[in-house]
């Protein structure tokens, strides 16, 4: 914030404007602040705005609501490129590019965002990313008594506990090079990604439908006009036309509200602490050509610097900047009365630190615990591999082999928000504790809609390939499966209860179906007694009972979905038979590991 | 010496009491549910949203007409409404006008599991041409709605002739009280109901349970909930749902009709290219017609007997004045 208007109460707004004009007096030297500073200030609260607004844009847009201006077969694809945000993260690049020795097509665009980095610093945590712009308003907006005055100053120093997150990058880069992109979990374009788009725009959504559906009871016209309206335009801009719920997500959610609380405490919290990829751009930042200079003589300690500062990097006088901490916000060159601080191009470096003081031991120590917990995660048997594996992890259609999955999936969760149908949803711990929050498929909530592809059309790392339309249906191929669908005959009416039904065959959406039916005729015992007491008649019905076909059946869950015994489902889907897996099969063809695919 | 309270004070402390009691009390009585069952359950007669042309017309005009032998759905369609009286007979100025046609899946035009485009479009382009001041196009679908409607090639075909095309989302279902044999209180799709005149423009096809399904079957679009329960009664939930909506017009489309793995198809192979258009103001003899363009019979179709037993309408198609153009 600039320092307060040294000028006496104006009786005009008009008046102050004009005040505002003038060159910014400060306390002490009375000198004013470079205007190109003040001006760059200003530029950077733009520039978070911006970046804020265009990355709840792209999220709010990953989903498909449908257009009158297309053709019936027009491919469904994103209009705009609403994992961009993801594609810039240069800590995802080289999570993904140590697991899987390659880097997915746009991630290269991450390259840009180091070269701004090693030109300015750490910008992107100061400026652009929008994790550290809902942190950097949190703290401003919601200060407990310790993030005030002189405990402000206090928090605002370098403490050692920043050195965490270097601990963290390490260990992560670590597991990645041991094959598992699980970093991505404490990737702020993944949480924010992963904390909005699947609990706050949905709890959103929860509050305002009740809330525009209790106005629509009152029965007045008006009033239920407006609130159709308002539901009209909510469901085609920030969310969709039917309530999304998501597997487990009061834990994603509660922890972005821990995160924004520890605030109060330490102002950016997550930045200073925990962020690897601001850690990942500390330590490109010390070849950064722009930075800050200091002239420690003219300090006169008046720790207005600190007061202000987002980075905890030390730009007070008497001691070396830390350039790896900086945020590059430039508000402490604004608050500084004395012309201590100077931000410019090629700085001198005698009161610069460029690189974190992280122990060498430590280092080695982290990057050891990162390496070792793969394989000792791996052999729980909980999200094993190779033994026992659980029936419900069925990744979404076009996903790679497991293990090249856990290489690539970063957990942003762009596939769950973009499915339509609300099927794909963050593992809990049934993919064991390294699936952590990486898709799978909950047919009950949703099934996967056999024409869609867009959770590989917005999947920024491969983990689900980008497949066309033609490759998952099987348009002159074989169809990409995810599983199969099985009978619990104890539960379904026909079978079981003698009673007709078939909605699953109905809407099994193979040609042919993967469901058949067995017409059959059977008895069926009347529910109440004859007149005198006599035992219930039993009549004769034809019912039509369903089977399916393992070799049609693509797995997608329709049948689970639709199915009307209402709590536990009479079909359901789970993982074996996908077509990514040589190992995870029922059928003998499945097996043949010389086929192509 | 104790700290007595002093009068005043005390008839404070009371007062304030008092009204905490007092305002509970209230509340509870206010908002006192008594439970139990069948507390709330209401009997009377089935419910009926009718939207029929009200007496006879003066002339001998047709009942039901089929119009077949050319390519063109926009002609038949044409064709079929001409004959039958012309669009204006059925839609006044200034009326609102609901079209209901079959998008119930995420499938191509060909596939033949939705209503033809040009059909539905035709019919829009008719009924504004009749003076209507809103004509709405609507359906609550079995797959992803947004893909229904757009792939279906419906929601470009007569958003651009100006009609409102309604996706269905939660807040549009209200839960209203039908009073059929089955469906006793179901939430219904409003935009519906919300009409002057409802025109149902269903699509000929096979359906495995069914047999048939046509004019009285699309009405299950009418309804949202757990709609999958209707299947374990699926002939008198048919039945229910055309005693209570009774449209003003029926426009089956045959041009491509779906013999085998109905209702949702997805094979071309499995379509027979028809080119013939039913209009008609009977939803049950425009199903027993079209029974026939599958190669079914009527009486295999439970639901038909119903709707002619309640009086919905005639199976006995060739009873009616029948005219083919």
């Amino acid at each position: 914030m600039p320092p307060a208007d040294p000028s006496p109460a104006a009786p005009s707004v008009w008046r102050r404007l004009l005040a505002r004009r003038a060159p910014h007096r400060r306390s002490g030297s009375g000198l004013p602040a470079r205007s190109a500073i003040r001006a760059l200030v200003w530029a950077r609260r733009a520039s978070q705005a911006g970046f804020a607004a265009l990355f709840l844009a792209l999220l709010c847009a990953t989903a498909f609501r449908g257009t009158f201006t297309a053709k019936a077969d027009t491919a469904i694809r994103m209009k705009w490129p609403v994992e961009g945000f993801l594609l810039a993260d240069p800590f995802v690049a080289l999570l993904t590019a140590l697991a899987s020795r390659g880097v997915y097509r746009g991630m290269a665009w991450s390259v840009a965002l180091l070269a701004l980095t090693l030109v300015f610093g750490r910008v992107f945590c100061g400026w652009i990313c929008p994790f550290g712009t809902l942190h950097h308003l949190t703290a401003w907006v919601f200060p407990s008594r310790y993030g005030k005055g002189a405990s402000r100053v206090e928090a605002n120093h370098t403490h050692g506990y920043q050195r965490a997150k270097y601990y963290l990058l390490f260990a992560f880069l670590a597991a990645a090079a041991a094959g598992s992109a699980i970093g991505g979990l404490f990737d702020p374009i993944c949480i924010c990604v992963r904390a909005i788009g699947l609990s706050v725009i949905p709890a959103l959504q929860y509050v305002g439908g009740h809330g525009l559906a209790a106005a629509s009871s009152l029965n007045e016209r008006h009033v239920q006009a407006a609130s159709d309206a308002a539901q009209d335009l909510l469901a085609q801009t920030v969310w969709q036309p039917r309530q999304f719920y998501f597997h487990q997500s009061w834990f994603i959610g509660s922890l972005l509200v821990a995160t924004l609380f520890m605030n109060r405490f330490i102002p950016r919290f997550w930045c200073r602490v925990l962020c690897p990829l601001g850690a990942l751009l500390g330590l490109f930042s010390r070849f950064a050509l722009f930075g800050m200079e200091k002239d420690h003589a003219k300090c006169t300690d008046c720790n207005l610097c600190l007061v202000h500062c987002q980075g905890a990097d030390s730009p007070q006088g008497g001691v070396k900047w830390r350039q790896d901490e900086c945020h590059m916000c430039l508000n402490c060159e604004t608050a500084c009365p004395e012309d201590v601080i100077k931000f410019r191009f090629l700085p001198g470096r005698a009161s610069t630190v460029t690189a974190p003081d992280t122990g060498r031991r430590t280092a080695l120590a982290t990057f050891a615990a990162g390496a070792a917990a793969i394989p000792l995660v791996r052999i729980a048997d909980a999200g094993s591999l190779d033994a026992n594996y659980d029936p419900r992890v069925i990744r979404p259609p076009g996903a790679v082999e497991e293990r090249a999955f856990l290489e690539r999936c970063i957990r942003c969760a762009e596939c769950m928000k973009v499915c339509p149908n609300n099927a794909l949803h963050p593992a809990l711990f049934e993919a064991g504790i390294e699936g952590l929050w990486t898709p799978i498929l909950i047919a009950r909530i949703g099934y996967c809609e056999p024409s869609c592809v867009l959770c590989g059309d917005v999947c920024p790392t491969g983990a689900i390939q980008k497949i066309d339309e033609k490759q998952k249906l099987g348009i002159g191929q074989a169809p990409i499966k995810i599983g199969t669908a099985f009978y619990d005959h104890g539960r379904c009416l026909p079978w079981s209860m003698q009673t007709p039904c078939i909605v699953c065959e109905e809407f099994c959406p193979t040609s042919p179906k993967a469901i058949w039916v067995e017409e059959v005729d059977a008895e069926v015992r009347a529910s109440t007694p004859g007149p005198n007491g006599e035992p219930p008649d039993m009549k004769r019905v034809h019912l039509q009972r369903p089977h399916v076909d393992p070799a049609l059946c693509i797995g997608c869950g329709a049948c689970e979905k639709v199915c009307p015994v209402q709590d536990k489902p009479a079909v359901y889907v789970t993982s074996v038979g996908e077509t990514r897996s040589k190992s995870n099969v029922i059928l003998l063809e499945n097996t043949n590991y010389n086929a192509p695919g | 010496m104790r700290d007595r309270p002093t009068r005043r004070e005390m008839i404070q402390r009371l007062g304030a009491a008092g009204l905490v009691l007092g305002g509970a009390a209230l509340g509870a009585g206010l908002r006192w549910d008594r439970g139990g069952f069948d507390v709330h359950r209401a009997a009377g007669d089935r419910q009926v949203r009718d939207f029929r042309l009200k007496g006879a017309s003066a002339a001998p005009l047709p009942e039901l007409v089929v119009a077949k032998g050319d390519p063109d759905p926009a002609v038949l369609t044409r064709r079929a409404i001409d004959a039958l009286g012309g669009m204006a007979r059925y839609v006044s100025r200034g009326d609102v006008v609901v079209v209901k046609p079959n998008i119930g899946w995420d499938r191509l035009p060909i596939h033949a599991a939705n209503t033809n485009p040009t059909v539905v479009a035709t019919v829009v382009q008719m009924a504004f041409e009749a003076g209507a001041k809103q004509v709405v196009v609507t359906d609550a679908s079995c797959n992803d709605p947004s893909r229904c409607f757009q792939r279906s090639g419906i929601w470009r075909a007569t958003h651009n002739l100006g009609a409102t095309v309604v996706l269905p989302a939660e807040h549009r279902f209200r839960t209203m009280r039908l009073n059929g044999d089955v469906l006793d209180e179901w939430p219904v799709y409003t935009p519906l109901v919300n009409a002057d005149k409802l025109i149902n423009v269903p699509v000929a096809k096979h359906h495995n349970l069914a047999k048939y399904t046509g004019a009285m079957k699309n009405w299950y679009g009418a309804l949202g909930g757990r709609r999958n329960r209707l299947h374990q009664n699926i002939d008198v939930s048919v039945a229910d749902l055309a005693t209570f909506l009774r449209p003003t017009l029926v426009v089956v489309d045959a041009t491509r009709v779906l013999v085998r793995n109905g209702p949702q198809g997805g094979n071309v192979d499995d379509t027979r290219e028809l080119n013939t258009v039913i209009a008609t103001a009977d939803q049950v003899a425009a199903d027993a017609y079209g029974v026939g363009l599958i190669g079914q019979k009527r009486e295999a179709v439970a639901y038909l007997k119903m709707g002619h037993e309640r009086g919905l309408g005639t199976m006995e198609w060739e009873t009616l004045r029948v005219k083919e153009v």
